[in-house]
């Protein structure tokens, strides 16, 4: 088994032993995405043209939620020296990291996310494509905020200046994948959307666990 | 390409630096005054945007120079990762917040010229979008610089950053334009373009001039300021 | 125990260090330091706080730059081969490296892993120092000692040839302080070498005393 795998295997073993965790994350989605019709009014119409800016805004807050504390749990009982000393490159360790965080927020906000669609009165259609960009989506909200994570280890203020980081480099992503929902919901075409949900996954995948890596050499000093 | 790396010493960064400053100073005040005398009274109001078109020769610059200086704060972070630059960490100490109060005053003017152009203060325009996400770069490149009790952390971080960042402006320049497209059709603002008349593209291409001047003689006197804090910090290290 | 490795027997030092200096915030912690060492020797880090004991042995695993000079193991530059040369180390640093979530054995059994090892000498290493009946608590409920007993048998179940120790006595009672000393013998007597900053004596034959003097 490599080395990748097996700090995969181990972050997912953390967070089934503390659960709750976890559950926090789905549960603030849930309760942040439930607010919204409150705050605007029940009118159906609105609600259906407001769910992909919605849920989508909500994901990528969930997702930021849980960050700060990816690289910092290493950090504070000495973990990461042991990363930082295992023959095999930083780059997949980091990867290796963000992969378990989009497991355990990602794909479980991937999922949740159309039956909070319901609620927003969107289309059987819409749902589907709204599960769709999420799931292609958040790797790469993963991915950026892995990197805002590791840029503020052992940094006052982490959390809020984490968020600070990583929201505008989010923001790529969020038009996309809020868009590509709301074409669906006007009855177009959205395979160009989710392309580019794609591509900016793909070039995020190749280019941040490198700065991850660096990042956290300096943390490490 | 001359050959700058002899600046990259923080003492011979000072020498050169007080020589070069007062003459900048002068330099930078006199254009100013022509530049601000050539757009405000010699420029022809335009016909279609009246006076509100003089807000253009304070704007337009400062979205270039916004734009510019978040390049330079790349290129000096590629400088400290890589050759490990001392006076690169102090420069993009001096330069993000210059930068950052450029892309604010383009963000004011565009306002105060969307007030009368568009009936609003605050439009929803692709190039004020980016304007403002390249404002909120800047503001985290800040508060990372500055958030570590060891100022060497902060300078890499940021470094970084920076680099991230202008990798991702492009990509977020696209996004926003494709999401202004779909969201409203055409922006109302042009400006640009070889239809350009002289009157008006001769003062502005001098008020670029001088606040690109103004942009310089801020950073020098910021990277100054940053060597002396510097020097201070490492005689308190070793008191 | 068997000999966790085979002794490379050179007579060729295993590790030289030349003119090295190191920075830490900002303050220069040490330079001109040089250092040869041979296989089966332990060289006790001596000196103040604030000496650069911990920054040594972070250079030394090239955790930090290194403002100048060079590390050589069996006469080739570390910094030229970084992945094989992390491979050498057994780091304990003055963090435990523990998973409090994790249990004793898991701990030893994926640190192992994450190197790239098979965990076969974990059970061994668990008993050396005495824990095997702890094997399936959870870290987070050991006591300090019992902690830093789990960290030393990570150290012992990697088998790599250096290790690299920041205050390995600390928390440790006087029968884990033999169980150490007996897994240090053992270790050098295998062709092994250790690097250990130190407060207090470690009390091993033939052990080398390096001072660092305060800055």
């Amino acid at each position: 088994m490599t080395g990748f795998a097996v700090l995969v295997l181990r972050d997912l073993r953390l967070v089934w032993r503390r659960p709750g965790d976890v559950a926090v994350v789905l549960a603030f989605f849930v309760v942040a995405t439930t607010l919204f019709p409150l705050g605007i009014g029940p009118e159906t119409n609105l609600l259906a043209r407001l769910a992909a800016g919605v849920l989508w805004c909500a994901a990528l807050f969930a997702s930021l939620l849980s960050l700060d504390r990816l690289f910092a749990s290493d950090y504070d009982d000495g973990v990461l020296d042991l990363l930082l000393l295992a023959p095999w490159p930083l780059e997949l360790a980091a990867l290796a990291k963000c992969a378990a965080h989009w497991i355990v927020t990602g794909l479980p906000l991937a999922v949740l996310a159309p039956l909070l669609g319901v609620a927003f009165g969107l289309d059987a259609k819409s749902l589907l494509v709204l599960a769709a960009t999420l799931a292609v989506g958040t790797p790469t909200l993963s991915l950026i905020g892995g990197l805002a994570a590791s840029l503020t280890l052992g940094a006052r203020r982490g959390g809020a200046l984490l968020a600070l980081l990583a929201l505008p480099l989010c923001i790529p992503t969020l038009i996309f994948g809020a868009s590509a929902v709301e074409t669906s919901v006007s009855g177009e075409g959205f395979g160009v959307h989710l392309a580019i949900l794609t591509a900016l996954a793909l070039v995020s995948l190749a280019t941040l666990p490198w700065a991850m890596a660096a990042a956290l050499r300096q943390g490490g000093e | 390409m001359p050959d700058l790396h002899f600046l990259a010493n923080p003492a011979r960064f000072r020498r050169f630096s007080q020589r070069v400053l007062p003459a900048l100073s002068f330099a930078t005040v006199l254009a100013l005054a022509v530049g601000l005398y050539m757009a405000l009274v010699q420029a022809p109001p335009d016909y279609q945007q009246g006076q509100t078109v003089r807000i253009m020769f304070i704007h337009v610059p400062s979205a270039w120079l916004a734009m510019a200086g978040y390049g330079l704060l790349a290129v000096l972070g590629a400088s400290l990762l890589v050759w490990r630059h001392p006076l690169a960490a102090l420069m993009a100490r001096a330069t993000a917040p210059v930068g950052a109060v450029f892309a604010a005053v383009c963000l004011l003017t565009g306002s105060l010229w969307g007030r009368p152009m568009w009936g609003t203060y605050w439009v929803w325009d692709a190039r004020l979008t980016s304007m403002l996400l390249l404002f909120f770069l800047y503001l985290g490149h800040i508060a990372l610089s500055r958030a570590y009790d060891n100022s060497d952390r902060g300078d890499r971080a940021a470094a970084i950053l920076a680099l991230v960042g202008v990798i991702n402006l492009p990509i977020i320049k696209f996004s926003v334009d494709w999401w202004n497209t779909l969201h409203q059709p055409a922006s109302v603002m042009k400006l640009g373009g070889p239809s350009i008349h002289p009157t008006i593209l001769v003062p502005l291409l001098w008020m670029a001039a001088s606040l690109t001047l103004l942009f310089v003689l801020l950073v020098l006197l910021r990277t100054d300021t940053e060597i002396d804090r510097r020097r201070l910090e490492l005689a308190d290290l070793q008191a | 125990m068997a000999p966790p490795h085979t002794p490379p027997r050179l007579e060729a030092p295993l590790l030289e260090v030349l003119d090295l200096a190191c920075q830490r915030g900002g303050r220069r912690v040490f330079e001109g330091l040089s250092l040869v060492l041979e296989a089966g020797v332990l060289l006790a880090l001596t000196g103040a706080n604030g000496s650069g004991k911990t920054t040594l042995l972070r250079a030394l695993a090239l955790l930090v730059p290194l403002e100048a000079g060079v590390v050589r193991w069996q006469g080739k530059d570390v910094a030229a081969d970084r992945e094989f040369w992390r491979g050498q180390i057994a780091w304990l640093g003055h963090l435990d490296g523990l998973k409090g979530d994790l249990m004793v054995r898991e701990n030893l059994l994926i640190a192992e892993r994450l190197r790239g090892g098979d965990g076969s000498r974990v059970d061994a290493a668990l008993a050396t120092f005495d824990l095997t009946n702890l094997a399936s608590r959870a870290v987070r409920t050991l006591s300090a000692g019992q902690r830093r007993r789990t960290a030393l048998a990570r150290v012992v179940a990697s088998g790599a040839v250096l290790w690299l120790l920041d205050e390995p006595l600390n928390a440790l009672d006087a029968p884990a302080q033999t169980a150490l000393r007996t897994a240090l013998a053992t270790h050098l007597a295998s062709g092994g070498l250790a690097i250990a900053a130190t407060h207090t004596a470690l009390e091993i034959p033939g052990a080398r005393t390096l001072e660092l003097g305060v800055a």
